[in-house]
């Protein structure tokens, strides 16, 4: 089957729905592509390009629509396009069929197959890969912290320079869904301080995962409206939400907005009072601007200065980018053909049992099949939060060394085994007995101590400096033995030997066990 | 005679109970959690050595009030010690206590010998004035060596170190001396004759033992403290040999092990020999000459940017993680309770403030964890130099408090430094670094330290804890 690439023809409209890199792709999957004359231009994408890849190039609109089986296209139809379409023809691009009612009906009429790309489930993990709605709102994001910082008379990153101290910008991100995320990702990789908010708190973590720092509302609702998306949240906490905006408004030099909410004009966030408390010189993108826009000042399609702010209401942002959101939306596409082709022979199958090909497909041969029904509600997912315990190191270093070579060992061995073999002929078997205690007693400590964490190390001294006060013992036995009195022993002098013993072990005893025990009771959590 | 309450097995018995608790005791310091009891257990096992001796058959029913009236007076003493102590004077006090260990060993050396009652012959008799010997040998050096660490750590005697000519000469002399006098004492035939022998030893022991120390530097005190702790525990197990005793012996050997594992871990940290730390003279010494004199070695180049405490709160409240480096001067200036405070602040501003520490910061080991502690600092955010030296990267400021060496860059870039090889904590790899210090001056191992010339680096010059208490203002308001 062949699939048609037509140039686009909405004004302004700089990208195109496949590129050369694609084709390539398409082409080993055994369809044949065509590219209208000119329709990568705007993209930077030339024809030769694309003949080189594989395609065909169709010298018009007529020629190209009328020989393609398939037809890959960013933005919705316009009528004239409709004009060209036939019988058994299938569309794939964006088409919104909640704002385009009309739309449905003439494509209907044509009876074509139309797969929304803008439909998918998102929710389905395997039709990430083709969420173009997704990678746009990734372009569009990124692109809104380019024409802020455009706008933006200062430097995004605070630095010390030796003319002196700059102060970073402060980045407020209203609405932390893909394209919030990715602005925040850029103006956080520019060196701002950014700052997020979005009624479902569950974000908080990617807010922070990517640099900013999440900004609670005074209030508490849950504001997940299902399948990923915001939803209309009560006036309490809009009230609470006004006036968590009029403070970040007062702080913030720079604001960009991505608050929608599917299918309802997009909420006014930022009020003309807000924007007069702004600082001069500050910055709004309001990536909603085409649904109303987030701002009250807003002019969709424009950048307009009010109240000594620049207020950016550009509706092309992707486009504004248009190599690499064609790239990017090309590569969906791919994916979804891929998903349309599984037999790799370059025809399609519309499987309406796969779940998100059912999501996608809106108007089946002429029969609209929108809206699909609700997938099987996904099991929520569990919060994979709790991060594997970094494995604990054992022993503190203890065994990271090199085993001994052979030779060294032999030698140790060798010279240990002649100390012992001279202690077993000389020694008194009495000693040998103690001998035995000590060498094992030493082992024992080995082991023990190098379990010590090095932050009790000083703890561990003053214990092991108190309980070598045992040595009192043998004061303690000194001091007045059965046997004192017998064969002239000094008994005197030995006694007073021995209390001077006692009384210094004892200050040490007491002494070490109280201080340790005094250091222990500081170390809390 | 008097009939003991106990029989001579029931005391063997209770020793054995006392060396298990001990060793319970040191297993329960692998964790703060468990830490508490280990020192309960330690205290439990000490106190039934004790009553088992002295309710045992080798005290005399009189001998009681002796012993009991000692016992008072050095526990008097002991807890008082230990109640006042502060936290920063934590590696005196042990050092102190390290010295009466020694002491004691010697008393009761002397004691054992003089003591006529009890009668070896043959070759018994020999190691029982072999161990007498080498017993109060080890006792005198640990008792004089503590003494010279104890001044040193309080500032008493100066923490250069001393260096007499022919050093390692006059230890090998006092050494054969003592072995002759060694062999001149097991072969005396009763007590007078070998007094002699005995009484020259101590003195040389106690002489070397001040020598020894003396020639340590500042910075290897923590070397010498935790080998002072190895010394006072084979002090105490010679004392077992000489009377026999297996708990003696056992816990001597627990205490030696200890400290020589401390000394290990020390030296290891330093990147230094063990013997070359007890040769000492750490920097200015052991004839090699200080690099910068013969001016092969790179000199740092380039200015130091200076910071007033204002900007220092300027950057710590942009930053996203901070670590703090703290090291002597933070003890010196008594810092700790100021910078938990700044910690508390940084932290409820969503700062993630962590503490590095290098195992030899501070004047003994684990010195630096004591005194934040102290400062109610809480140990989770408290890490060792392995677990987060690899962060600095990631990390926008590394402040460091008082110390020097620890952080110097010169260990891993110079071969030529004296400190080359010693593992340091990598603080110039933090986006921006600030050096708190008094001045320019070098620290312990009189190295210059590149990192004050880096660019990212800046220098917040002053008192320790004045500088903070600015910052913690500026911070608050």
């Amino acid at each position: 089957m062949r699939i048609g690439v037509p140039r686009e023809i909405f004004p302004g409209e700089k990208r195109v729905a496949t590129v050369p890199d694609v084709v390539t792709k398409l082409v080993k999957l055994g369809f044949e592509v065509s590219v209208e004359k000119g329709a990568g231009e705007q993209a930077d994408l030339s024809d030769d390009a694309y003949v080189q890849a594989g395609a065909g190039i169709a010298s018009g609109a007529s020629e190209l629509w009328s020989g393609a089986d398939i037809v890959f296209k960013v933005r919705p139809p316009a009528p004239e396009e409709v004009a060209h379409m036939r019988e058994g023809q299938t569309l794939i691009g964006f088409v919104w069929p909640a704002q385009h009612p009309e739309l449905m009906q003439q494509l209907a009429a044509k009876k074509v197959t139309v797969l929304s790309i803008d439909c998918l489930p998102r929710t389905l993990s395997r039709a990430q890969k083709m969420d173009a709605l997704t990678s746009m709102a990734g372009v569009s994001g990124y692109r809104a912290v380019v024409e802020a910082a455009n706008a933006f008379g200062r430097f995004f990153n605070g630095q010390i320079t030796a003319a002196g101290k700059v102060p970073p910008a402060k980045v407020f991100i209203a609405g932390a869904g893909v394209a919030g995320l990715a602005a925040i990702g850029a103006a956080a990789s520019l060196g701002a301080i950014v700052r997020a908010n979005d009624t479902r708190a569950e974000v908080a973590d990617q807010v922070v995962s990517l640099g900013g720092e999440f900004v609670k509302v005074d209030y508490e609702e849950e504001g997940s409206g299902g399948g990923g998306y915001a939803k209309v949240m009560s006036e309490g906490f809009q009230a609470a939400q006004r006036e968590m905006y009029a403070q970040q408004a007062k702080e913030c030099d720079i604001i960009i907005t991505t608050a929608l909410i599917p299918g309802k004009p997009a909420p006014k966030l930022i009020t003309a009072e807000m924007v007069k408390s702004m600082k001069p010189g500050s910055v709004i993108v309001d990536m909603a601007a085409e649904q109303g826009g987030n701002c009250e000042l807003t002019e969709p399609g424009q950048a307009v200065v009010k109240h000594g702010v620049t207020i950016v209401g550009y509706t092309d942002l992707a486009s504004r980018m248009a190599r690499q959101s064609s790239t990017l939306y090309g590569t969906n596409l791919f994916r979804l053909a891929e998903e349309l082709c599984k037999t790799k022979d370059g025809i399609i199958n519309v499987n309406m049992q796969d779940d998100a090909i059912r999501g996608l497909t809106v108007i089946k041969d002429g029969e609209i099949t929108w809206p699909a029904p609700p997938l099987a509600a996904a099991a929520p997912k569990p919060a994979a939060k709790a991060a594997p315990m970094a494995e604990k190191k054992g022993g503190h270093g203890h065994g990271s060394s090199e085993p001994m070579s052979a030779g060294t060992l032999a030698g140790v061995f060798g010279v240990g085994a002649l100390v012992f073999w001279a202690m077993g002929t000389y020694a008194p078997a009495a000693f040998l007995g103690h001998f035995t205690v000590f060498v094992l007693a030493c082992f024992i400590g080995y082991m023990v101590v190098w379990n010590v964490t090095p932050s009790l190390h000083t703890p561990l001294m003053s214990v092991t400096n108190a309980i070598s006060s045992i040595i009192v013992i043998g004061a303690l036995v000194q001091i007045l033995p059965p046997e004192a009195g017998t064969n002239g022993r000094p008994d005197q002098l030995i006694q007073w030997l021995a209390f001077a013993g006692i009384v210094l072990t004892a200050i040490n005893m007491f002494g070490g066990f109280a201080v340790t025990r005094r250091m222990l009771a500081m170390f809390r959590k | 005679m008097s009939q003991s309450l106990i029989s001579s097995s029931l005391a063997s018995v209770a020793y054995v109970g006392a060396a298990i608790l001990f060793i319970l005791s040191l297993g329960g310091l692998s964790h703060p959690e468990t830490s508490r009891r280990g020192n309960l257990y330690g205290m439990v096992g000490m106190a039934l050595a004790v009553l088992a001796t002295i309710v045992g058959p080798r005290v005399a029913a009189a001998g009681a009030p002796w012993i009991i009236a000692a016992l008072v007076i050095g526990g008097g003493v002991g807890v008082y010690a230990a109640k006042t102590v502060k936290m920063t004077q934590m590696p005196e006090l042990v050092a102190l206590m390290h010295s009466l260990v020694g002491l004691a060993a010697c008393l009761v050396g002397f004691a054992s010998y003089v003591d006529t009652s009890v009668q070896f012959a043959g070759a018994e008799k020999t190691i029982h004035e072999v161990e007498i010997y080498v017993g109060i040998l080890i006792g005198a050096v640990t008792f004089s060596g503590s003494l010279i660490a104890f001044g040193k750590l309080n500032g008493k005697i100066g923490g250069k170190p001393l260096l007499l000519p022919a050093r390692h000469w006059l230890n090998l002399a006092a050494l054969l001396v003592v072995i002759w006098f060694g062999g001149e004492f097991v072969s005396a035939h009763d007590a007078q004759s070998g007094m002699t022998p005995l009484i020259v030893m101590t003195a040389i022991a106690l002489l070397f033992g001040v020598h020894m120390v003396m020639a340590i530097g500042g910075a290897d005190m923590p070397v010498v403290v935790s080998m002072l702790n190895s010394y006072s525990g084979w002090a105490a197990a010679a004392t077992g040999f000489m009377l026999n005793n297996d708990l003696l012996i056992v816990t001597g050997a627990l205490v030696g092990s200890s400290g020589a594992i401390l000394s290990y871990i020390m030296c290891n940290a330093m990147n230094r020999n063990f013997i070359s730390v007890i040769a000492g003279g750490f920097g200015s010494g052991a004839g090699a000459p200080a690099p910068k004199a013969d001016g092969a070695a790179a000199e740092p180049q380039g200015e130091v940017a200076p910071v007033s405490a204002v900007e220092t709160a300027e950057l710590l409240r942009d930053a996203k993680s901070v670590i703090i480096v703290p090291g002597y001067g933070m003890a010196v200036a008594q810092a700790q309770h100021t910078v938990n405070d700044i910690v508390k602040n940084l932290r409820e501003r969503g700062v993630t403030v962590r503490f590095a520490i290098h195992p030899v910061a501070g004047r003994m080991p684990g010195h630096m964890n004591v005194l934040l502690a102290e400062a109610k600092v809480p140990y989770d955010i408290v890490m060792e130099m392995d677990e987060i030296n690899e962060d600095f990267g990631d990390t926008d400021v590394a402040m460091v408090i008082g110390a020097n060496d620890i952080v110097n860059p010169a260990a891993q870039d110079d071969p030529t430094s004296p400190i080359a090889g010693m593992p340091v904590l990598e603080v110039w790899k933090a986006r921006t670094s600030i050096v708190m210090k008094r001045s320019m001056a070098s620290g312990y191992a009189g190295v210059d330290n590149p990192l004050f010339y880096k660019e990212n680096n800046r220098m917040l010059f002053g008192d320790a804890k004045k500088m903070l208490d600015e910052v913690l203002v500026d911070l608050e308001h």
